[in-house]
Formats: C-alpha cells, structure tokens, sequence
C-alpha cells in the first residue's frame, strides 16, 4: 500500500479548562477517502474537526497536512487557504447577501484585499459558478437573499460553496441533519462523487446514513479512539455496542419512562 | 460585473443621481449666502457619513470614535488657516500661555499641501494603529466600541490639556484666508462649497466601487459572519483594518472641509457626543445604504438647524420625536422607505432584516 496519508493526526489531546475533550486521538486519513466519525454526544468528535481546521488549539498532537505541513501553528484562514474546508453543523452562510454572492466569495481564489478589490467575475468563474448552482439545485434563487433560504437549502449552500472552494480535505459537520430522506440520499451520492478527487471526513449521527456510504468509519468515545475499521466490523465490536448502542438504549428507556 | 445591464430601475438610479448632482452644484444659484453655507457643512457632515457607513453598515463595527478623526482633519486645516492668518508667527493663544516659539510640529503646517496631507494620514495613521492592535486580536463588537470612545476621551483631554499647541477648549479659529483668497468672501464661500459638492460626490462614487467590488461583499459576509469569513481562507483582520483606516481617512477630509465653512474648530466639536451624533445620522438615513448615510447626515443637520431656530425653546424635543418616528417606524432609514412601502403594495413575504437589525 503506498503512503499517501493527506492528513495524519497523532496523539492530539484537547483540554478545555481541564477537561480533556479529546486525548491521544489520532488519525489518518487517505487521499480520495470518505471517513465516517461516529461516538456518542460528548465523544470529542466535533472537536477533532475544530482541531483540524483550526478552531481549537490541541494542547499536545501534531497535525500534519500534505505530508509534511504541521497545522497546529497555523491561523484559521492559512489552513482554509492550504485547502481544507469545513462545513458547520449549524448552516453557516451569509445571510444578507444573496446566493451568487455567497458563493463568488467562497470560490477558490487570490484572497488578499488587494486582488479582491480589483477582481472581475471571469467567464470561467461565471460558468463554474453556474454549474455549482445547478448542481446544489439553487439556480432559480441565485439572487435571493440566502438568509431566506429553507433550512435544507442553506444546507445545500454551504455545501456548495465549500466545494467551490476546492479544499482538498472536506471537513462535515452532521451535513444531512434536517435533510429529508431524498435530499439525504442525493447528499450520500454527492459525497462518494467528490470523495475520488477529494479526500472527506464526516461527522454523523444518522446511523442509516453511515451505514449506507461508509466506506471506513472511526469511531470515538470520551475523547479517544475506541475502534477503526469497515461497518461491520465496527458494528460487530462488543465495546463499540456498549458504549454507542448501550448508551442509546439507555435514552430509549428514559424517554419511554419520562 | 462592472458590466452591468441598463436595466430601466438602473436607468432611474443613474436619472437620480445625476439630477442631484445637478441640484448640488446649481445650489448657489437659488439659495441665499447663509444658507449655502449651511449646505455646504452638511455636505460634509454627509463626508463623515459616508465613512461610518463603510465601517458599521457594511463591515458590521460600530465606531464611536469617528469625531475624533473628523476632528484630526478638521485640526490641520485649522493649523494651516491659523498660520496663513498670523503670517508665520505663533498664533495669538501660544502667546496667551506664554509659548514665544512657534512649536516645531507646528512649523511645516504653514504649506497647504502638507496640512492636507496630513489632514488625511493623520487620523489614517490613527485608525490604522488601533485597528491593528484590536482586530489582529480579535477584539470586536461593543469591545471595539468602548475602545473608541476611550480614544475620544484621551484625544479631547489631551487637546483641552495642552492649551498652549491647542487652543485649549477654545480651540483654533480667527482665520482670514486661505491660500490667499479671503474666507470671508461670497465667491470664496461659493467656490469652497463647490469643491465640498465634488468631494462628496468623488467620495460617494468612490464607496461605490468598493462596496461593488468582491472586496466589498468580504466586508458584508465578515458583518453577517466573521468565523465562517475565516474558514473561507480570508484574514478578516487586514479587511478590518483597511476599512477602518479608509473610513478614517473620509472622515479626516470632511473635518477639513467643515473647517473651512464653520471657521472655528474646538474639542466640543469632536466629543462623545458628536461622535453619537455622527451614528444617529447614519442610523436614521438607513445603514448599510451610501445614499441613506448621505440623506440622514443631510437631514438630521437640517432639521437640527430648523427647529432651532423656529422653536428654540423645545427643539430637542422635536429631535427626539424624529427619532423615535424613525426607529419606530422605519427600522430600515430613510433609505429603506421606499422599499418597505413596496413591500407593503406588492404584500410579499415579511422583512424580518429590520426586526434583527433594527437602526438604533
């Protein structure tokens, strides 16, 4: 197997007021693979994003991007502009401005107040454009006001203006969350497309989402790394079915109970 | 897509504009001397107006602080004037405090260039050392705000402190001319306003283009959200910064241009209060609008000047009035009338934009 790790994080450990989110966790991520990471509420999964994308600071780790780039140094927008994107849970888009706009900022581009001052739309960044807005099915709303979108469109937005981006490491935050099942499935299909040039990590709670794309998942709890594999191994793992699946039976009686 | 199709609302907006140019430069030839000169230090206040608006209705950061540069420019015209006016020699109130030398910062303001210029990069220096220190580190929202205020506050005491290369709280005035022309003069005044008509015209189209540009839209996405600005690839710190030293740089000539129609200029004139005052404008005429911080400057200005003279009695209690009307009724402005009145013909979905961020 050749080394091609596109990212590689090892032993990061998080601390927030002496709490450890996350401990030790590492992780390595193929070109061109889609990572499913799962765990339970509080399993430090969102913040291995943080971690990566910068957000959060580790307090000890390294995270190294391309082989050679450790970006635990680096600030927020130099990481972004190295080329990982990252996709809140929360649909982060520009409310005020309309959809074209939304993503004639996000497309990849010089971003130094100098060239965005100066920069004309080009033809080619038209047509990319377009194409983007067929795909994430907004064409006809390109000049609303994205604020007014539905919840899934906005959801739809953000996905296509990281993709605009052209990160080489796509970084989901529970995507398909208020997605219907249809818009679940294309978002599913969309991912395995994207993941043969772009290598993607996603945060998921919907079990039969995973299952049906998964290639490879990790699955964490209490901040460290319980178990890695294929689906079905994970699925067959005892302590994984304790910890992920005892939990949510535990919620299923206190619910019924309540 | 500054190719732009002449759509025909496009058609109208260009219509208007040109017909308020031509108002504004016709204006000497239908209102009398005292009113022009009026006019004339509205235009300015509209300069000021302009500046904020790129600042705290686009960009999202509200500046308490923009008197302070206003003040900086309008400091060194009046440096120049004084100088013109005692031919070189100390001004009269270096003589009060007993100051026989003409100070050495004083000296190179007696060339006209060099004040201007300075009018301009002074307060841009300013803005842009106090926005480096807070942006880079991420100080913002009422932060930033208290910031500027405190930036007022040392400014006035230490003009109000240093009388002797100040003026003190009187401030500097008793000019006669300016590069040789007499400020008293009807045909000065006259030329004075035309250039203070251009100025805030060049301004305006000048805010135009950068709000259109994409550098513009980076300034709006970082108003609606800073982080996700950051997740794009984009340092919204250097955004910051170059805004808020433009938007300090505007103000910096419309304090030189009110220098020039006022003929006086003190502490009192670049506070707390004119600095509110200097928002409220903004606010009422409708953020994040060029034409409604134009319209709200020129507006509140004037009706502060009606009332004061027709009811001098109870005049702030008019002024309080418009602007609750004004909050109350139109959260969008001035400038957002004519949209919510559409809105209302056409019954289309609710504006929720003004619930969230109402004027005030």
């Amino acid at each position: 197997m050749k080394e091609s790790a596109i990212l590689q994080c090892d032993d990061v450990t998080v601390e927030f007021d002496g709490f450890k989110a996350v401990q030790g966790m590492s992780l390595k991520l193929e070109k061109g693979e889609l990572r499913f990471l799962i765990g339970p509420n509080g399993a430090g999964k969102t913040t291995m994003l943080d971690v990566i994308c910068g957000k959060v600071r580790p307090s000890a780790g390294k995270v190294t991007f391309g082989g050679k780039v450790d970006i635990t140094r680096k600030k927020e927008h130099q990481i972004a502009e190295l080329g990982i994107g990252r996709k809140f849970q929360a649909p982060s888009i520009f409310p005020s401005m309309t959809v074209s706009e939304n993503l004639e900022i996000a497309m990849r581009q010089k971003r130094s107040v100098f060239a965005t001052l100066f920069a004309r739309m080009e033809v080619e960044e038209r047509e990319r454009m377009d194409q983007q807005l067929a795909m994430i099915g907004l064409q006809d709303k390109a000049a609303k006001r994205a604020g007014g979108l539905s919840h899934g469109e906005k959801q739809w937005l953000e996905i296509g203006m990281m993709l605009l981006q052209e990160p080489e490491i796509l970084l989901l935050d529970e995507p398909v969350a208020g997605m219907t099942d249809k818009e679940t499935d294309k978002t599913g299909e969309l991912l395995s497309q994207i993941a043969r040039k772009r290598s993607i990590v996603v945060v998921e709670h919907d079990m039969e989402f995973v299952r049906n794309f998964a290639s490879k998942v990790t699955v964490m709890h209490e901040g460290k790394l319980l178990k890695e594999g294929t689906m079905d191994e994970v699925q067959g793992d005892e302590r994984v079915a304790e910890v992920y699946l005892g939990k949510r039976r535990d919620a299923d009686v206190s619910r019924s109970t309540a | 897509m500054r190719l732009q199709k002449l759509t025909p609302q496009r058609i109208w907006i260009l219509a208007g504009y040109a017909a308020t140019a031509a108002a504004l430069f016709s204006a000497p030839l239908f209102i009398s001397d005292f009113r022009l000169n009026l006019l004339a230090k509205f235009l300015a206040f509209a300069i000021v107006a302009l500046g904020l608006d790129l600042i705290w209705g686009y960009t999202g950061i509200l500046s308490l602080g923009h008197g302070i540069f206003f003040g900086l420019g309008a400091y060194a015209m009046a440096m120049y004037l004084k100088l013109e006016a005692s031919g070189g020699k100390p001004p009269d109130f270096m003589g009060w405090s007993g100051l026989k030398e003409l100070p050495l910062f004083w000296k190179p303001f007696e060339y006209f260039g060099f004040a201007v210029a300075m009018g301009i990069i002074i307060p841009a220096l300013l803005a842009l050392v106090l926005g480096y220190f807070t942006f880079r580190n991420r100080i913002r929202g009422v932060y930033f705000t208290i910031l500027t205020q405190a930036l007022v506050i040392i400014t006035t005491t230490l003009l109000i402190g240093q009388q002797a290369f100040t003026g003190g709280t009187n401030g500097v005035t008793g000019y006669s001319t300016i590069l040789g022309f007499s400020l008293g003069s009807p045909d000065t005044k006259r030329v004075l306003y035309w250039i203070t008509a251009a100025a805030l015209i060049a301004i305006f189209a000048g805010c135009r283009i950068v709000i259109g540009s994409r550098f513009g839209k980076v300034l709006r996405a970082i108003r609606d959200g800073e982080n996700r600005v950051r997740f794009i690839g984009y340092n919204p710190a250097v955004y910051q910064m170059v805004i808020f030293t433009l938007s300090a740089a505007i103000a910096g000539i419309a304090g030189m241009l009110f220098v020039l129609h006022v003929g006086i200029i003190s502490p009192s004139m670049l506070g707390i209060v004119p600095s509110i005052e200097m928002v409220l404008w903004v606010a009422i005429g409708g953020r994040g609008t060029l034409i409604g911080a134009v319209l709200g400057a020129i507006l509140m200005n004037w009706a502060k000047s009606e009332f004061s003279t027709a009811y001098p009695e109870g005049w702030l209690f008019f002024m309080g009035a418009l602007f609750v009307v004004v909050v109350v009724f139109m959260p969008k402005g001035v400038a957002g009338l004519a949209g919510q009145l559409k809105f209302r013909r056409k019954r289309r979905e609710p504006d929720h934009e003004g619930v969230r961020n109402p004027a005030v």
